[in-house]
């Protein structure tokens, strides 16, 4: 019921009074790392990027504002009615008098809402059979084209690109551009998976650099991994680092820990492998063909003997040889034939000697004949007149 | 077997495409492993083959990474952002 004093109160200006109060709100450290639970109404989604809406619970509500940098990262589709936890800090609008919350981040209402949601889609997809490994296809030895689904501006691509060309520079590279993170990502990429199946891809490159779990989110996305399993070309999934699992891990055909490990795994055979194959395939080229001409040179020689033997020289030489044959025996026939009359000659010979009047002269005898007539004195009636005595070394004449 | 294959590429050797000078590649060397063929087309397959083996060599020594990027339904060369 007092007066208010004129001159001991404090008087401001409008503006005085909202930086005041401002500077109250954003000094309280409780307002400026808050979660506040509620239901979004009157979310309105300018083209400016910033999200604006309003929370509410049964007795009270509070304007909330979104940045757009915020915004790009958010990985729930915001509605109204729908119940979040938001996170983020008091401010002032100063123009309108208004406190708000700006928020930068936003998950479904419950604890680990998240997490449960992981969990909960994950088992959902599960029980549908989509992470069934008869489910998966083989990723071709040698791919000849590779569609590649991730961010156009990210390290993720120049790795894996950078890994094709050291490995398999041979291959065709699609790339399907999208982005990768942000409430528009889900979409982007379904769209990409199947704009990329229509060019035939032997398999799908499916790929994110590492980044915090909000970052990833897209990859949990139930539309995205529907899209990798309705993928008519094998996906290979490389999301993140080793220690990150996505929902589109599980329904990949192969999960890669990386960007750069599934270009690996798309690329099992190398270019060194390919050049060790036409090496492989030259040397057995050289070998097979070396062996028909040896082979060919083995039969040319076999029958180059056969025809030897069953030539006409043959049997000119066992002619000739027969002819020797028969030289031979017919001069050893002569030989004998020879040495047989040679040896009567001696023994006629012999005989011969004995008969020779000369012999018995030698022996003392003496041969007597008349010198007339010459006649053989045999008989004392015989002799006559001079007569010459032969004996064996002259003669001389006697007279009777 | 030999001679169909021989037949079919009767495309010049420099127009094959990797996988195909491959794969006659691989017919040829079954072919010589495998069946007496005679010794003339046997010389000629092994001619050929060589021919082959060296044109996967070059295409392997010159072979380039072809990356294209998808713009609604077309594809156009991606040149690649330098660092």
């Amino acid at each position: 019921m007092s007066q208010p004093s004129l001159f001991s109160s404090i008087h401001l200006t409008v503006s005085q009074l909202t930086f005041h109060i401002r500077k109250q709100l954003e000094n309280d450290p409780t307002l400026q790392d808050v979660w506040v639970e509620g239901e979004i109404s009157n979310l309105s989604r300018p083209a400016s990027g910033h999200i604006y809406f309003t929370l509410k619970d049964k007795n009270a509500s509070l304007r909330c504002v979104m940045w757009k940098t915020d915004a790009s990262r958010l990985r729930v589709n915001l509605q109204d009615g729908m119940a979040i936890e938001a996170h983020g800090r008091i401010t002032v609008y100063e123009p309108a008098g208004q406190y708000q919350l700006a928020v930068n981040l936003i998950q479904p209402k419950g604890e680990g809402a998240l997490y449960q949601e992981f969990l909960r889609l994950k088992a959902m997809l599960e029980s549908e059979g989509l992470f069934d490994s008869e489910r998966k296809r083989p990723i071709p030895e040698l791919p000849k084209k590779i569609g590649i689904v991730t961010s156009q501006t990210g390290a993720a691509l120049r790795d894996m690109l950078n890994t094709l060309r050291r490995r398999l520079p041979l291959v065709r590279v699609v790339l399907a551009p999208s982005p990768v993170q942000g409430v528009d990502a889900p979409l982007a990429l379904v769209n990409a998976l199947q704009l990329l199946n229509y060019q035939l891809p032997d398999v799908i490159l499916l790929a994110r650099g590492g980044g915090s779990i909000e970052d990833l989110w897209a990859f949990n996305d139930e539309r995205v991994v529907r899209a990798v399993v309705d993928s008519k070309a094998p996906v290979i999934c490389g999301i993140g680092h080793e220690t990150d699992f996505t929902l589109c891990d599980f329904a990949a055909d192969l999960r890669a820990p990386t960007p750069t490990a599934a270009a690996e795994l798309a690329t099992q055979t190398t270019i060194q492998d390919l050049q060790d194959l036409i090496f492989n395939h030259q040397a057995r080229l050289s070998v097979s063909i070396f062996n028909l001409l040896g082979e060919q040179q083995a039969a040319v020689s076999s029958f180059t003997s056969r025809l030897r033997y069953v030539s006409p020289e043959r049997r000119i030489q066992s002619e000739y040889q027969h002819l020797d044959e028969l030289s031979r025996r017919a001069f050893s026939t002569l030989n004998h034939r020879i040495q047989l009359g040679s040896s009567n000659v001696d023994g006629i010979s012999k005989r011969l000697q004995s008969l020779n009047p000369e012999g018995v002269l030698s022996r003392g005898y003496a041969i007597i004949t008349r010198k007339d007539d010459g006649v053989v004195i045999s008989k004392v009636s015989q002799a006559r007149g001079e007569m010459k005595v032969r004996v064996s070394d002259g003669e001389f004449e006697v007279k009777k | 077997m030999a001679k169909s294959s021989t037949k079919k590429s009767e495309k010049p050797i420099e127009e094959l495409s990797y996988e195909e000078a491959l794969t006659e590649l691989e017919g040829i060397v079954e072919s010589l492993e495998g069946e007496q063929s005679p010794l003339e087309d046997a010389m000629r397959l092994f001619e050929r083959g060589q021919a082959l083996a060296a044109h996967c060599s070059a295409l392997l020594e010159s072979a380039q990474l072809k990356v294209q990027k998808l713009a609604g339904d077309m594809v156009a060369p991606f040149e690649e952002e330098s660092e």
